[in-house]
């Protein structure tokens, strides 16, 4: 045993580590690329039913605003439990990183959703309008000019989401999703090796790092807003 | 030709109904420069939004060119737009996209092919003086050279008729009239009829040839640039025009009346020259006819417009009376406006 040192390097298993490292990246890259895709959708959904006077639109607006309130609210790790069945029903396990992603990707999607809504209230009005009196049509004017005008902030949401997505896969890692979570629980705590929990931890940061790395770099390249 | 019947928008908003136009009548001939004056509030913006369908006219009628722009479903209204120009206040470009990526835009949405869309983009970019600048983006650019590519944009599917809604108006006075000769030189190249909406008059003189005057929703008078300079009949119009014809009024008011003070005895005149009058001799004739008068000139100024000059002109005259009511009998046989603004 190791006496709840921290620094037992001896005592890591670095095939399970890097095991875990990889489940870990793979949860949260698969479900990134899904809450990406999902909350500009659902962003999309939001900014144009806003402010209609439409009333049936009024109240699709309504509902999914509910909705996404909603999902934003609940706590994950208790979100992970509700959404228990369907995972089952979907995945056919409730063990391992593939079960993680329906509760990974509810929980985010919402959150990202709003960023976009908010990122494509920002684009200014004038332009949309322009694009509108040269004859563009609503598809025209959501690739041409919504996507690409609004595109910095859309990354630096995607950077801001995908950071808090790496926290939720060590929880749900926690209760058996896999993981440096699952490692850090099961091989770390519950094992009383503290080397295992410091080392998996600073795995997280390093990609933690990493990720809001690329997506200032990303931003950097594609705004031309000032030079 | 663009013909507004009886156009009448009134918007609903909380506080009850709001008519921002009401009961317009015009009708904009094939290559003329049309401007709309009026101060914000007027109406003027909302009526020429209803040129291109981004407002719905709630009466009346609108057509271009035999189209009835009131009358089109959404694709053929979008079909439509597509060859009505329009340039903004704030240049509206998209700051994503380079100054040749920006006139590409109505081409994209027009669906004219990759090569001749670059083709037509690069003409563009000639044409407004923008060659070099292809492939700098908005914000590396002065608002002048924004504006020419709003222009270039505008002009990208060789539209029927080019709406300028305040394009100068965010501009200082050189850029301002370095966009207006352009809007001049493609009004004339092209004989595109164009749509000028300002509140500055002097946009309106230097290259409108008709102007409409809009007041609370409605047109308070029009006619050519030319007779509304010279003969303004509304008190609004008036305004207006006193504000360009003369923009240092308020200066000259004062030197006025520092000069009544210093020279009692004398008589100070305003006169107004119109088209071929402003090249005539009249001072020096008078000065040749009554040799005993000492004229001073206060403040004196010459706008071209497109149909002739306007002249205003403030002399003080001293002398004898009887020289004096002679030198106003020849200014009055001269057929030149005369107000005299102090006489004892």
């Amino acid at each position: 045993m190791t006496n709840g040192s921290y620094f037992a390097f001896k005592t890591v298993d670095w095939a399970n580590m890097g095991g875990a490292t990889w489940e870990t990246i793979w949860m949260t890259v698969v479900s990134m690329i899904v809450v990406a895709i999902l909350g500009v959708l659902l962003g999309l959904l939001l900014f144009e039913t806003t402010a209609s006077d439409n009333v049936g639109v009024k109240v699709l607006n309504a509902v999914v605003s509910f909705l996404v309130n909603v999902f934003r609210s609940i706590p994950f790790i208790i979100l992970i439990m509700l959404l228990l069945p369907i995972t089952k029903n979907l995945v056919g396990t409730i063990i391992g990183p593939t079960a993680a992603l329906p509760s990974l990707i509810v929980s985010a999607a919402p959150f990202y959703a709003r960023m976009v809504e908010l990122a494509f209230h920002e684009i200014d009005r004038g332009v949309i309008e322009a694009a509108e009196a040269m004859g563009a049509n609503k598809w025209q004017i959501v690739y041409k000019v919504l996507l690409p005008e609004s595109m910095p902030a859309l990354v630096s949401g995607v950077t801001v989401t995908t950071i808090s997505l790496i926290g939720y896969t060590a929880m749900a890692g926690a209760i058996g999703a896999g993981g440096l979570g699952n490692l850090a629980y099961i091989d770390g705590f519950q094992a009383n090796n503290n080397t295992i929990v410091l080392v998996a931890t600073v795995i997280i940061v390093v990609i933690v790092f990493a990720f809001q790395f690329i997506g200032d770099f990303l931003v950097r390249r594609i705004d031309k807003r000032t030079l | 030709m663009i013909e507004f019947k009886d156009v009448t928008k009134t918007f609903t908003t909380k506080d009850g109904d709001l008519t921002a136009v009401s009961d317009v009548n015009l009708n904009i001939d094939d290559g003329e420069i049309y401007g709309i004056v009026g101060y914000s509030g007027a109406g003027k913006s909302t009526l020429t939004r209803m040129l291109n369908g981004l407002e719905t006219p709630s009466s009346g009628e609108i057509d271009i060119n035999g189209d009835k722009i009131t009358a089109l479903s959404g694709s053929q209204l979008r079909k439509k737009r597509q060859k009505i120009g329009m340039i903004f206040q704030h240049f509206n470009l998209l700051w994503s996209r380079t100054v040749i990526q920006n006139i590409m835009f109505p081409l994209e949405v027009a669906g004219v092919s990759r090569k001749e869309r670059q083709q037509k983009a690069q003409h563009l970019v000639d044409l407004v003086g923008l060659t070099g600048r292809e492939h700098s983006y908005p914000s590396e650019l002065s608002g002048g050279q924004k504006q020419r590519v709003g222009v270039a944009r505008a002009l990208a599917n060789d539209p029927e008729i080019l709406i300028s809604d305040e394009a100068t108006s965010a501009l200082d006075p050189q850029t301002t009239d370095e966009v207006l000769d352009l809007l001049l030189e493609i009004n004339k190249k092209m004989n595109l009829s164009i749509v000028l909406i300002t509140h500055e008059m002097h946009a309106i003189r230097k290259i409108c040839d008709h102007v409409a005057v809009m007041d609370d929703g409605r047109v308070v008078e029009q006619g050519t640039v030319f007779n509304v300079f010279r003969n303004p009949k509304q008190e609004i119009t008036k305004r207006f025009v006193s504000e360009e014809v003369d923009p240092a009024l308020t200066d000259t008011n004062s030197i006025v009346e520092d000069l009544i003070k210093s020279y009692p005895e004398g008589i100070i005149v305003q006169l107004v020259f119109h088209g071929d009058q402003a090249k005539l001799p009249i001072v020096s004739e008078m000065i040749h006819q009554f040799p005993k008068l000492q004229v001073s000139i206060i403040e004196g100024s010459i706008h071209q417009t497109q149909e002739g000059s306007i002249g205003s002109l403030y002399l003080q005259i001293t002398g004898e009376k009887e020289s004096l009511d002679g030198a106003l009998e020849l200014l009055k046989k001269m057929r030149v406006e005369t107000e005299v603004i102090h006489r004892d």
